[in-house]
This record gives C-alpha cells, structure tokens and sequence, in this order.
C-alpha cells in the first residue's frame, strides 16, 4: 500500500470517527441550560461562517468575486420576499451565472 | 404541519416558508452533489488517482476534507500535514452531530450509517424542520441524495468530466453559501441572541482568514455559539425538540 493510500484511508477514518464521536455523546451531558444552547448555537454560527468563507475567501486570501457576491446577494432578496427554499438557490446560482456568461468575472 | 400549527420548528420559531424535507433534500443535494465533479477534477490533477478520489468521497463524505487533502498532495506538502488538516477540517462535523443527535436520535447500530451523513448539508436541512419525523426524512434524503450525487460526480470529475464545463460557470459555487443562510434564516429571525451569535461568527471566521490555517476559522465561529450560550442559556425545564404542545419557545 502506497504512502498516499495511507493519507486517503486516515483522513476518511479520522473523519468519519469525528462524525461518530457527536452522535455518541451520551444525551445527559447535553442537558444542562447552557450546554443545550451551545449545541443548538453551534450549527448557526458555523454554518453563517461558512457561508461567509465560502462566499468571500479562497484558500487563506481574500477573494471577492462579484458574481458570487450578487449571487448570495440574490438569495437574501429572495429570503426576504419568503421565496421558497429551492427558488433561493436557483436565484442565487442563476444570477452568479447570468453576471459571468455577462462578461462579469 | 397538520394538528401542529403552534409548533416551534426545530431550527426556530414559526419559519415562514413551509419546509419540504424530501424536496428541498433532493434539491439540494443534486445542486452541491454536482460539484463532487470539481472535487474528483482537483483530486485527480493533485497526483490522486481516480480510485483514491473515489475512496474519499465514499468513505470520507465530507468536502472540505477531502478538498484539503488534494490541495497539500497537489502543493507537493507532507502527508501528515495534509492529513492531519483533512482531520481538524473534519470536527466541526463532531459539533453537528452533537445536535443531530437530539434531534434524530440514532441507537446502537443506527449512528454507524447515519454517522457518515453528517455534515454540514445535512445539518442544516434538518434542523430547519418543523418536527422530529420530517427532521428524520430531510436527513435522510439529503443525504443520500447527496451521497449518490456527490460519489457519481467525483468518478466523473476524476475521468475528466470536468472539461465540459466548470462548476462556477452555471452558478454552482454560491449554492453551498445561498443554501446555508437559507437554511438559518428562519433561526437568524427568531432571536436576537442567534443574529448576534452569526454575526460574530462570520465576524471571527473572516477577520482570522488570512493568519489561520484553512479551516480553522470556521471551527473558531463555535466560540460565538459559546459566548452566545453563556450569557442566554436555555430556560431550565425547556420543553424537548419540537414539542408539538410548545407554544414559542425560548430555548430554540
């Protein structure tokens, strides 16, 4: 077995034991007032974090890419007007695609 | 929800869209799914072969992983390094499952296959349900709608798929962004407490961008839920997740 095959298997191993390692934690220790509103605190603010780095940053620079940006622009117009789910994600890779087949980089 | 109206979803008080698990799952997990094309393209051109791109995606499910494996193997970094950074990567997914928990609670056995879906797709849809069962039906079909979607498009990548045309070119790059804030805006305008904890959870996660390791940052966006748990802990006696009896409650 090859060095890289050993970095495939152990990367899919450790993740998938950190996968695992959440769903195991006995529920009792998730039931203090305070524990409780960090798990339920926890999804919110990684997930507006990733959505943030996924939409302005690339690697460990910056990277504003006016298409993308109108797109996710797009999507909060779209949550405003309490469009559906699925119409919000078609708004936002529609708009990110309409801009860059525009000439818009 | 039928027999249910005063119900507080799961992921927050009274969403105002009516959440449809098996459509919104199907959806998008086709539209993130597509882009396993870009990740078996970027997998293969770092020095991967087309079966270790393959074995990621089946085995590792997780994409920014497995993205950040390829990226240390193609800048020619260590092993180690780039597997333990696929790793670090990979333990936001142990918060998520923190949660998921609650809300799916898999037995025994049970948390071995589901375990492999959690991520942060899967996470957000099902905590944006209005209850337990249609909670337990977003998970489910996110994520094998994703897993099959995902796995087919990095064999295809791999093979070269991803010369008909790049992911970015038909608007696939902002689904993932559009898709995570969609699924916590119902959230984002239950609470004053929620707002705040994602402002600074993007606040942290961009301002230490450019000095901290991919990644990381995101995982550093948890010490805002923290802070935001400290000062407004959940009321003691809260009702459980999405107790059908809950009248708004503060806890969610």
């Amino acid at each position: 077995m090859t060095a890289t095959w050993i970095a495939v298997l152990a990367t899919a191993a450790g993740c998938y034991v950190l996968k695992l390692a959440g769903l195991t934690v006995p529920q009792r220790i998730l039931a203090g007032p305070r524990v409780r509103r960090f798990a339920e605190l926890v999804p919110v603010a990684l997930l507006a974090a990733l959505s943030a780095v996924q939409a302005a940053t690339n690697g460990q620079a910056f990277d504003v890419d006016p298409a993308r940006l109108a797109g996710l622009g797009a999507a909060v117009v779209a949550l405003a007007l309490r469009a559906p789910f699925l119409a919000v994600i078609v708004t936002a890779a529609a708009t990110a695609a309409a801009l860059r087949a525009a000439g818009v980089s | 929800m039928p027999g249910c109206e005063r119900a507080a979803p799961v992921g927050g008080p009274r969403a105002d869209r009516q959440p449809r698990p098996v459509r919104d799952g199907i959806g998008l997990g086709l539209a993130v799914g597509v882009s396993g094309v870009a990740f078996g393209a970027a997998a293969v051109s770092s020095g991967l072969t087309v079966w270790q791109s393959c074995a990621l995606s089946v085995l590792a499910f997780t994409g920014a992983s497995q993205f950040a494996l390829a990226g240390v193997i193609a800048s020619g970094g260590s092993l180690l390094a780039g597997t333990a950074g696929a790793i670090l990567l990979g333990s936001r997914n142990t918060l998520y499952g923190l949660r998921l928990a609650e809300v799916l609670r898999p037995r025994g056995l049970r948390r071995v296959p589901v375990a492999l879906g959690v991520i942060d797709e899967t996470t957000a849809i099902t905590l944006a349900q209005p209850d337990p069962a249609a909670a337990t039906k977003a998970f489910t079909t996110t994520f094998w709608c994703l897993y099959l979607t995902w796995n087919l498009a990095t064999l295809g990548g791999a093979l070269g798929a991803g010369r008909i045309g790049s992911p970015q070119a038909f608007g696939l790059d902002v689904v993932g962004p559009a898709a995570f804030l969609a699924l916590i805006w119902p959230r984002l305008k239950s609470g004053r407490t929620e707002r705040l904890v994602a402002l600074a959870g993007v606040a942290l996660a961009l301002a230490t961008t450019t000095v901290l390791p991919v990644g990381v940052p995101v995982i550093l966006a948890a010490t805002a839920a923290l802070a935001g748990a400290l000062a407004a802990p959940a009321a003691e006696g809260s009702p459980e997740v999405a107790d059908c009896t809950s009248p708004e409650d503060p806890a969610k």
